[in-house]
């Protein structure tokens, strides 16, 4: 019983994680942009297929062409759809972003089909591992190792460099950070470049998992961590994390202790959950003050 | 050096904001800006600084055309402003906030940190280096301000009513940083202000607009003793 109960909770946590991962990925672009990002999802969904592509020579080559697909993905839409924009309402904002998801998208399945397709990534992962007589999945514990260590490394860089400082500066006050003589070329470059490595970590920790590439794998991620991004509080980066990382747990946990037929209606639940929580914090978790304080 | 406003300009629709406005702010000397509410002060700093264009007229640094500038241009040619409302980054440190100056300009992070640490404790604020800035009093918020503006280097600064809001200790505190600005940087500073005891003892001259012109403008005690002025600002008590 024990031993169940700490399985389900490391699958929450590796869940958790991944949905961490997407979340701070959105929520950095949100931060300095108040931009929210869907084509976050076509960023993931790129980074698979290069994973799918690079595979056979080698999974070193594989997960490197995965990251360097996504950044550069990242970048192509920041210079080309969302610079020119830039400044511009927030309505005007989304769309474009749903119009570049679904451009992307589209474009992939004209490309490569919108059949699934199997990808055997890192099988050795799929092993077993024993600990103090619990049998957990190599994979789930992975996944839990490069979420954290992801997680740190992004704080870390926040908080310790100076294109960091630059980031959070810019994520509160924008026009104010422009104004000390921080380039917002340059820090917006950042924030998405560091949103494709993180969609890149996903991918790879994802296609491991499924075993599968499909068009539309980066959607499902990104409207769930997105989701999270609301709960933790829009334009704060721990709140994206922390958000993510909830509703990760929070669907593992739903999908354990639901009755067996209630199971089906899980995001139903998930969503009834949301919305209890953004009527008592309507500004999220962790509310982000720069959106009440811009120039 | 000298930053001057020329015969400057603004309307609002039919509102005209400055009206064939002329000043100069000389390096090493404290500008005082006054006038009622409404009578064109903060649109003006705003054009000095290149937040705004003027209609008419142009903005000049040591002779150099600035006026079609962005503001990113004048506060790299050293023209830096602050706001009527503090605006510091309430999510990082005191510490962070110079840094974020400093490292705009070039500096490398660990230089920054320790170039903020110099300029904190000059300022008295070294102890609080390491606190958010969401925990500083207001008074104390304004100072940070004004190190945070000190960070970009400037030739000459734009204050917009630092001492709104302050207590008195509070207020002889910022005005003693102000001179020490004007003394030891070299700096010119402009300064809107309501308060006149301040302004009388702070500034080396005084510039003062009504209705969005220039109503009057000498040094402290000639402001003080000018009838037009004190019909239109200063009343009968402030002789």
């Amino acid at each position: 019983m024990i031993g169940q109960a700490i399985q389900v909770l490391v699958d929450a946590v590796s869940v958790g994680g991944l949905y961490s991962l997407t979340a701070l990925g959105i929520g950095l672009i949100f931060g300095v942009m108040r931009l929210i990002n869907f084509a976050h999802a076509q960023l993931i969904t790129i980074a698979g297929y290069a994973l799918l592509v690079l595979l056979t020579p080698s999974a070193v080559l594989a997960v490197l062409g995965a990251v360097v697909a996504a950044v550069l993905l990242a970048l192509l839409v920041e210079r080309t759809a969302f610079r020119p924009l830039r400044g511009a309402d927030p309505a005007t904002l989304l769309i474009a972003s749903f119009a570049v998801s679904f451009f992307i998208e589209k474009v992939t399945i004209m490309l490569v089909g919108s059949r699934p397709k199997g990808v055997d990534f890192l099988p050795a992962l799929a092993g077993q591992v024993e600990i103090a007589g619990v049998r957990l999945q190599l994979l789930q514990l992975v996944t839990i190792v490069v979420s954290v260590v992801l997680l740190v490394t992004t704080t870390w860089f926040l908080k310790s460099t100076r294109l960091g400082l630059e980031m959070r500066a810019a994520a509160e006050n924008f026009r104010m950070a422009e104004v000390l003589g921080i380039r917002a070329n340059r820090v917006i470059a950042t924030a998405f470049a560091i949103s494709g490595l993180l969609a890149a970590a996903v991918a790879c920790l994802f296609v491991a998992q499924t075993g599968l590439v499909q068009p539309r794998m980066g959607l499902q991620l990104v409207i769930i961590a997105f989701v999270g991004t609301v709960i933790g509080g829009l334009g704060s980066l721990p709140g994206a994390a922390i958000g993510g990382f909830l509703v990760g747990v929070a669907t593992i946990l739903l999908q354990a202790l639901l009755p067996p037929d209630l199971r089906v209606f899980r995001e139903a639940f998930l969503f009834v959950a949301v919305t209890v929580v953004l009527l008592f914090r309507p500004q999220g978790l962790i509310p982000a003050r720069g959106l009440r304080e811009r120039v | 050096m000298e930053l001057a406003a020329e015969s400057v300009s603004v309307r609002f629709g039919g509102l005209v904001a400055n009206d064939d406005i002329s000043l100069s702010i000389a390096s090493g000397e404290v500008l005082g800006l006054i006038g009622p509410n409404g009578a064109g002060k903060t649109t003006l700093v705003n054009i000095l600084s290149g937040f705004q264009r003027p209609h008419s007229g142009a903005i000049r640094l040591a002779g150099t055309d600035m006026t079609h500038r962005k503001p990113g241009a004048f506060a790299r040619a050293g023209i830096v402003r602050s706001f009527q409302a503090v605006r510091l980054f309430r999510r990082l440190t005191v510490s962070e906030n110079i840094e974020v100056g400093l490292v705009g300009r070039g500096l490398s992070r660990g230089e920054a940190r320790r170039q903020a640490f110099a300029m904190l404790s000059e300022f008295d604020l070294g102890h609080r280096a390491a606190q958010p800035a969401s925990a500083l009093s207001y008074g104390e918020e304004r100072r940070v301000g004004l190190v945070r503006a000190l960070a970009l280097e400037p030739r000459f600064l734009l204050l917009d009513e630092p001492a709104a809001g302050l207590a008195a200790m509070e207020a002889e505190e910022l005005k003693r940083a102000i001179l020490s600005i004007r003394d030891n940087r070299g700096c010119g500073v402009l300064v809107i202000e309501h308060n006149m005891a301040l302004v009388m003892s702070l500034c080396d001259r005084i510039h003062v607009l009504g209705g969005g012109k220039t109503i009057a403008a000498g040094r402290p005690e000639e402001i003080r003793r000018n009838p037009a002025v004190r019909t239109a600002y200063l009343g009968s008590t402030a002789a």
